[in-house]
C-alpha cells in the first residue's frame, strides 16, 4: 500500500472537550476512490470525526491528512465537498439563488458556473425546481439540494453526513448511482449513515462505538469476522452486543 | 487575480444578503417602520410644545399684574408663599413667582422637564416683556428635577441614534446567528471564503440596507416630525451609518454567545437599554462618578454627542470627526474580535 493511494490518512486521533473523551485513538486510512461507510449510533463520535476531516473541528491529539497535507489547511477547501447533517440552505431565497452564491465562493468563470449548477441539479433530479423558494421544498428536497451545493466546485473528496436522510428508497437509489458515478471517476466519497441496505453499499465500512473505531472492513469481511449473516447483526456484534444467531 | 477573487467573494455575500432583505420584508419593514413609529409616538407624547403651565403669582403689586402680559399660563393670585407651597406640593401648581427686590424668582415643581422648559419659556416672554430684556436669565428654584431637562429636540438625536443602534444590532445579531444555527456557516467556512471576507461581507450587506435606514428615519424625525436640526443633514448620515456599522459588528459579536433568538432577545437590558442611560438621555453630570465612566465605553454616547453636536449646535465637521472615528474604532475592534470567534470552528 503505498502513501499516495492513500487519500485520507488518520493517525491516533483523539479529541476531548474538557473531561468528555469523544474520540479515543482512532487510526483509519481511505483509498481514492473508495466509498467509505462511517457506521455506528448516535453519539459515537462520527460527525466529530467527518468535522476533523473537514477541517472545521481540531483534534486533541494526532493528526489528519488528507491529500498529503495535514488539516486544517486553506489548500484543501478547493478540493473537499462537504454537506453537514443540517441542510444548510437559505430557506428564504430559491434554489438557484443558493446555488449562484455558493458557486461563487469558488474560482470559476460565468460560464462553468453556469453549467455546474445545471449539472448538480441533474444529479439530484431537481431541475424542475430551480427556480421554486426552498422554504416550499420537502425535507428529501431540502436534502438534495445540499448535497448538490456540495458538488459544485467537483471535489475530489466527497465528504457527507448522513446524505439520504428524509428520501424515499427510489431516490436514494439513484443518488447511490451518482455516488457510484463520482467513484469511478475517481472521487472519494465518505459518508456517515445509520441505514444497514445503505451500508452494504459501501466499498468498506467503519465501525464506530464510543469513540473507538471497533471494526474496519468491506461488508463482507465484517460479516464473515462477526459470523454472522448479515450487517446488522454484524454491527450488534462490534458494538459489544451479544448476539445470538 | 487575488485581489479579484476576494471581491467576487465578498460581492457574492453582499448580493445574497441584500437578496435576503428583499425576501424578507416583514425585517425590512422593522428596520424602517419600528423606528419611525416609536419615533412619532415619542413626538406626540413629549414634542407638544403648546402646554399651558398653571403659574401662582405672590404677593405681586396690583400694577405689576396689571402691567405683565400673562397669556399661555393659567394664572392664581397668592397672597402667601406657603400656600403656594402647598399647591405646589399637590401639583395643582407648576410654579410660582415671587419679587426679590423687584427681580422675578421662580419655584418649579420641577418632576417634569416638558412643564419646566413651558415654565421658563412663559417666564421669558411675560416678564421679558416688563425689563425689555429678552435674552436674561430668570432665577429660579427647582423642587425636584432641574433645568438642564429639556424636551423633545433635546433628546431626539439621542433616540434617533438608539432606535437606528438597537434594530440594526437586533437584525444583524439574528441574521448572523441563524447563519450558525442552521449550518450555512459552517458551509461558509467550508469554502474559499475566507473568515474575515464573511465580516465585511455582513457589514457592506447590511451596511447598504443602513444607509437606505438611516437616511428614510432621519429624513423622517427631521422633515417630518420636525425634530430640531440646526446642522448639516449630511452629517447626521454619516453619524448614524458609522452608529449601525459599531451595531452591527457588535450584534454580530454577541450573537456567537447565543444559541437561539431568545438569547439574543437578552443580551437588549444587558447591551442595549443600559446604553441608553449613559448616552445623554439623561444628564450625565447627575450619574454617581462611580458608574458615570461606562458612558465612555459604549457607541451611543458618541454618536449621541455627535449628532447633538450636529443638530441641536449646528455645529460642522470639525466637531464631529472625533466621534465619527471613535465609532469606526469601535467598529474594528468588533470586527477583529469576530474573527476571532470565527477561529473558532476553523483555525485557518
Amino acid at each position: 500500500m503505498t502513501d499516495s493511494n492513500n487519500v485520507i490518512q488518520v493517525d491516533h486521533v483523539y479529541k476531548s472537550y474538557g473531561k468528555q473523551k469523544v474520540l479515543k485513538g482512532i487510526d483509519l486510512t481511505i483509498k481514492e476512490g473508495e466509498i467509505f461507510g462511517l457506521l455506528g449510533p448516535s453519539g459515537a463520535g462520527k460527525t466529530t470525526l467527518v468535522k476533523q476531516l473537514v477541517g472545521l473541528e481540531e483534534v486533541s491529539s494526532g493528526e489528519v491528512r488528507l491529500l498529503n497535507e495535514k488539516q486544517p489547511s486553506l489548500s484543501l477547501i478547493e478540493r473537499i465537498g462537504y454537506m453537514a447533517q443540517s441542510d444548510a440552505l437559505y430557506t428564504e431565497l430559491s434554489a438557484r439563488e443558493n446555488l449562484e452564491f455558493f458557486v461563487s465562493l469558488y474560482n470559476l468563470t460565468k460560464h462553468q458556473r453556469k453549467e455546474r449548477i445545471k449539472e448538480v441539479m441533474r444529479v439530484v433530479d431537481l431541475e424542475d425546481a430551480m427556480d421554486k423558494v426552498v422554504a416550499d421544498y420537502s425535507g428529501g428536497m431540502k436534502r438534495r439540494l445540499s448535497l448538490a451545493i456540495s458538488m459544485l466546485h467537483e471535489p475530489v473528496i466527497l465528504i457527507l453526513d448522513e446524505p439520504t436522510v428524509g428520501m424515499d428508497p427510489i431516490l436514494r437509489k439513484s443518488i447511490w448511482e451518482s455516488f457510484n458515478a463520482l467513484k469511478k471517476r475517481g472521487v472519494t466519497i465518505i459518508v456517515t449513515t445509520h441505514v444497514m441496505d445503505e451500508a452494504e453499499k459501501c466499498d468498506r465500512l467503519g465501525m464506530i462505538r464510543e469513540g473507538r473505531l471497533t471494526a474496519v472492513g468491506s461488508p463482507d469481511e465484517l460479516k464473515k469476522e462477526a459470523d454472522v449473516k448479515n450487517l446488522e447483526a454484524a454491527f450488534l456484534v462490534f458494538g459489544g452486543v451479544h448476539y445470538e444467531s | 487575480m487575488c485581489l479579484g477573487a476576494f471581491t467576487m467573494r465578498v460581492k457574492a455575500l453582499v448580493i445574497r444578503i441584500l437578496r435576503q432583505f428583499k425576501r424578507d420584508k416583514r425585517t425590512m419593514a422593522l428596520l424602517i417602520f419600528a423606528p419611525i413609529l416609536v419615533l412619532s409616538l415619542l413626538y406626540l407624547v413629549f414634542g407638544d410644545d403648546d402646554y399651558s403651565p398653571s403659574i401662582g403669582l405672590v404677593d405681586f403689586p396690583e400694577e405689576v399684574v396689571e402691567s405683565l402680559d400673562l397669556s399661555g399660563a393659567v394664572i392664581t393670585i397668592y397672597e402667601e408663599e406657603a400656600a403656594a407651597f402647598g399647591d405646589l406640593d399637590t401639583q395643582d401648581l407648576d410654579a410660582f413667582v415671587t419679587l426679590d427686590d423687584n427681580q422675578p424668582h421662580v419655584t418649579l415643581e420641577g418632576s417634569d422637564p416638558l412643564i419646566n422648559s413651558a415654565v421658563l419659556n412663559w417666564m421669558q416672554e411675560a416678564f421679558g416683556s416688563l425689563t425689555g430684556e429678552t435674552e436674561r436669565q430668570v432665577e429660579a428654584t427647582f423642587v425636584h428635577g432641574h433645568e438642564d431637562m429639556r424636551h423633545f429636540d433635546y433628546f431626539g438625536p439621542v433616540l434617533l441614534g438608539f432606535f437606528i443602534f438597537f434594530f440594526v444590532f437586533l437584525i444583524s445579531g439574528v441574521s448572523f446567528l441563524r447563519e450558525r444555527t442552521r449550518g450555512t456557516l459552517e458551509r461558509l467556512l467550508s469554502s474559499p471564503l475566507r473568515k474575515w471576507e464573511i465580516v465585511i461581507g455582513y457589514v457592506i450587506g447590511f451596511g447598504l440596507f443602513t444607509i437606505l435606514q438611516a437616511s428614510i428615519i432621519s429624513a423622517y424625525s427631521i422633515f417630518v416630525l420636525g425634530m430640531m436640526m440646526e446642522g448639516n443633514f449630511f452629517y447626521v448620515l454619516l453619524i448614524t451609518l458609522c452608529l449601525s456599522f459599531s451595531a452591527l459588528t457588535l450584534g454580530i459579536l454577541l450573537s456567537s454567545f447565543a444559541h437561539n433568538e431568545l438569547q439574543m432577545i437578552q443580551f437588549i437590558p444587558i447591551v442595549i437599554v443600559p446604553q441608553l442611560f449613559f448616552s445623554g438621555l439623561f444628564n450625565l453630570d447627575t450619574i454617581s462618578d462611580w458608574v458615570s465612566w461606562i458612558g465612555r465605553l459604549t457607541p451611543l454616547y458618541y454618536a449621541a454627542d455627535a449628532l447633538r453636536n450636529v443638530m441641536v449646535r449646528g455645529f460642522g465637521f470639525e466637531h464631529v470627526y472625533i466621534q465619527l472615528l471613535i465609532l469606526l474604532g469601535f467598529s474594528v475592534v468588533f470586527v477583529v474580535l469576530n474573527i476571532i470567534v470565527l477561529r473558532q470552528h476553523r483555525k485557518v
